[in-house]
């Protein structure tokens, strides 16, 4: 976004400017397709969590009712739908109470590691220095780290490896937030190296404005607009990174929520002997949560990228949408004209943004 | 991060901080000597943030026996492995032991960390292997043909499929692959890396290499060799197909930027084939940026091999950390923790290279 491009255009009306609204009108074709049908995936996937007391035929940790003992591994039937599980809980129920962990969890996790990113973000790409070095060697240590190991070695240092409800949910989002940590804090970092250099950041020096004004009045409001799609992306990581921990063992007990990669866990031995119904369903509910929160993120992504948005209405908004954008798990490369097609020694590419080294 | 999809290997982990240099002449030895040094920055972070991270709940001993000792018999034991002293004098003297390569012993067994290595390592890199197979014969044509029918019917369909792919969790992909065509149709085993009767016949091997692929060679027995590979189907399919999946968005995203190149446009007027300008023009150069994100992918794939070496119960690094998870056997946790992040710094490092070797832009 230059600076002149920012200038010539009238102030936009707000549902041009209402972040997901606005994508939704700028995309053509299969991109809505995606964008509509991930959200309206997103959006059940809320509405079950929300409507989970009324929804679940019975209690996350209930194994027994009025007439009797639920039984263990029983098929799907009349009572309960998607079977019982090898702990004799009710599979239906506990997939539904599971979208309320989950949902506890991604906000915890996305939180957390926006705000402890975004603030050593902008630190260290406003003030520089040794602390700045610093934190971008360790952040690309962690980045470069096996993700799920470092989750694993979090969950032993926060709940000691047993968990209660909050313990296992802090664990489960405290391990992932460290993970994302790097993810906010490079992005962040990059726009702010960007942005200190704007015209209006020199303006406002000149003008007298304190450091924390800048900050946080100039260059934080602009340095947020991938934001979203990373929230997106790190929701759907975070709920694969809880369910491998719940499946690795590390996951809340059954009695004090419910969680499906815990009881994918138990289900393991239930598939070898042709029991499906424990593993399917728990499992279908992790594929149907991330691949919505996936879809939107990914066509949040695309959209955010001149070359890989639908070419219709390209010309409509060029200019106002960020080049820049990620991919799940930040597994980005150069293309052709990205960084590596620079000079030597150039430190702008082709759309005036300046490019760390 | 500029443009899109892009991480320039500067920005790819280890390498930050790499000298700008004017290049000339000999950069490339100066590069792979400056990127040499720096896996050492990386792993010393990554050992010490471990290291204290694990300390920070107590010592392990405490963790593996804590309950089932009389508080005196802990603190006999804590002091004779010496986890009573102050922690800065413990951490100084675990960087000594690591930089000779010792990792320490489990507590369970009593083995030797790097033991345990030698031991489970050859399995997970055969998995890696393998799934590495399966991705790239996966992802990369899948990938192409994408990026050529881009916004048509195959792209959506391929990038959908990568979208799900990378949607269904390894080790559900792995209950059901196994539900499938394990229990169901009974197509191929259920699990671990050979059938009982091949694995004496492995095991009793005089020099065997642990990789079970290279030891069902020496064998000469080819029905040894048709269990071994039929063993590896199902676990290489879950770990490839995760990976496939990023490959393929990698492949499409690359090829659609070189396609539009003036360059490609040339060629295409010159008259040369479709398919020549799509295997040839286009897709080599967006090769380059895929080697790179390769050594990206070695972490996630080896996230992914512990979730599917359990799924599957192939006896490999993963297998067994999830096994010294469950006793509560943090020295072995935190020695095989180490160990592979100096696999994954060290393959890196090979990756960047290949990467500056193919590219003599990276060097600059």
């Amino acid at each position: 976004m230059t600076a002149a491009s920012v200038t010539g255009v009238p102030k936009r009306r707000l549902r041009d400017r209402l972040p997901v609204v606005h994508q939704v009108r700028q995309s053509v074709g299969l991109q809505r397709g995606m964008l509509v049908a991930g959200l309206v995936m997103v959006g059940l996937f809320i509405l079950v969590s929300i409507l989970a007391p009324l929804l679940a035929p019975y209690g996350f940790a209930q194994r027994k009712d009025a007439s009797g003992s639920f039984g263990t591994q029983q098929p799907p039937s009349a009572e309960h739908l998607f079977g019982t599980t090898v702990g004799g809980y009710d599979v239906l129920s506990r997939v539904i109470w599971g979208t309320q962990t989950a949902i506890v969890v991604i906000i915890v996790a996305v939180l957390l590691s926006i705000f402890i990113g975004v603030a050593l973000g902008l630190y260290s790409g406003y003030f520089g220095g040794w602390l700045d070095r610093v934190l971008v060697v360790v952040c690309d240590a962690i980045y470069a780290f096996p993700s799920l190991l470092l989750a694993i070695v979090l969950s032993i240092v926060i709940s000691g490896g047993q968990s209660g409800l909050w313990a296992g949910v802090l664990a489960a989002a405290g391990s992932i937030t460290v993970v994302f940590i790097p993810q906010y804090f490079r992005v962040i970092r990059a726009e702010t190296v960007r942005i200190k250099a704007e015209a209006y950041v020199e303006s406002a020096k000149v003008l007298g404005a304190s450091n924390s004004r800048i900050v946080f009045k100039h260059v934080l409001r602009n340095a947020t607009r991938t934001l979203p799609l990373i929230i997106t992306l790190n929701s759907s990581e975070a709920i694969l990174t809880m369910a491998a921990l719940g499946f690795l063992g590390f996951g809340i007990e059954p009695t004090a929520a419910a969680e499906w990669g815990y009881d994918l866990n138990k289900a393991q031995s239930d598939v070898t002997s042709g029991i499906w119904w424990t593993a399917l369903f728990p499992g279908l509910a992790i594929v149907f949560t991330v691949l919505g929160i996936t879809l939107v993120g990914e066509s949040l992504n695309d959209l955010a990228d001149p070359r890989l948005r639908g070419r219709r209405r390209v010309a409509k908004s060029a200019g106002l949408v960020a080049e820049t954008s990620v991919v799940p798990g930040g597994t980005l490369v150069a293309g052709p004209g990205g960084i590596e097609g620079l000079e030597d020694g150039e430190t702008f590419d082709e759309h005036g943004i300046e490019v760390k080294r | 991060m500029s443009t899109v999809d892009t991480i320039a290997p500067a920005e790819g982990a280890p390498t930050a901080g790499r000298p700008r240099t004017k290049s000339q002449g000999g950069g490339f030895a100066r590069y792979l000597l400056v990127r040499f040094l720096l896996i050492f920055p990386t792993i010393f972070i990554l050992v010490t943030l471990v290291f204290f991270l694990m300390r920070t709940t107590g010592d392990p001993i405490t963790a593996a026996q804590g309950g089932r000792l009389s508080p005196e018999a802990l603190a006999a034991l804590r002091e004779a492995a010496g986890y009573d002293r102050p922690l800065l004098v413990q951490y100084l003297e675990y960087l000594g032991r690591i930089a000779v390569f010792d990792f320490g012993a489990t507590l369970t067994t009593n083995r030797p960390v790097i033991e345990v290595l030698a031991t489970y390592g050859p399995a997970t890199f055969e998995l890696v292997f393998y799934s590495l197979i399966v991705a790239f014969a996966v992802g990369i044509p899948l990938g192409l043909r994408a990026a050529y029918h881009r916004d048509r019917t195959q792209d959506a369909i391929f990038r959908v499929l990568a979208i799900f792919w990378y949607a269904v969790p390894i080790f559900f992909a792995g209950l059901l692959l196994k539900l499938v065509f394990a229990v169901w149709l009974k197509w191929l085993p259920v699990a671990g890396r050979a059938s009982v009767g091949a694995e004496l016949q492995l095991q009793t091997l005089p020099n065997k290499t642990g990789f079970y692929t290279i030891d069902a060679l020496l064998t000469g027995n080819p029905e040894v060799l048709t269990d071994v590979l039929a063993h590896v189907v199902l676990p290489a399919t879950a770990l490839g197909l995760l990976t496939a999946g990023i490959f393929l968005r990698l492949v499409r995203t690359n090829v659609i930027g070189t396609l539009s190149t003036d360059y490609v446009d040339a060629a295409r007027s010159r008259g040369v084939a479709e398919s020549r300008l799509l295997r040839k023009h286009a897709y080599r150069p967006a090769l380059i940026p895929i080697v790179t994100v390769i050594g990206l992918q070695i972490a996630l794939l080896l996230s992914g091999a512990v979730l599917t070496e359990t799924t599957f119960e192939w006896k490999g690094l993963g297998f067994i950390l999830a096994e010294f998870l469950e006793s509560r056997d943090f020295v072995a946790v935190q020695g095989i923790v180490v160990l592979l992040a100096i696999i994954v710094a060290l393959t890196n490092f090979v990756v960047d290279i290949i990467a500056a070797f193919i590219d003599p832009r990276v060097r600059y």
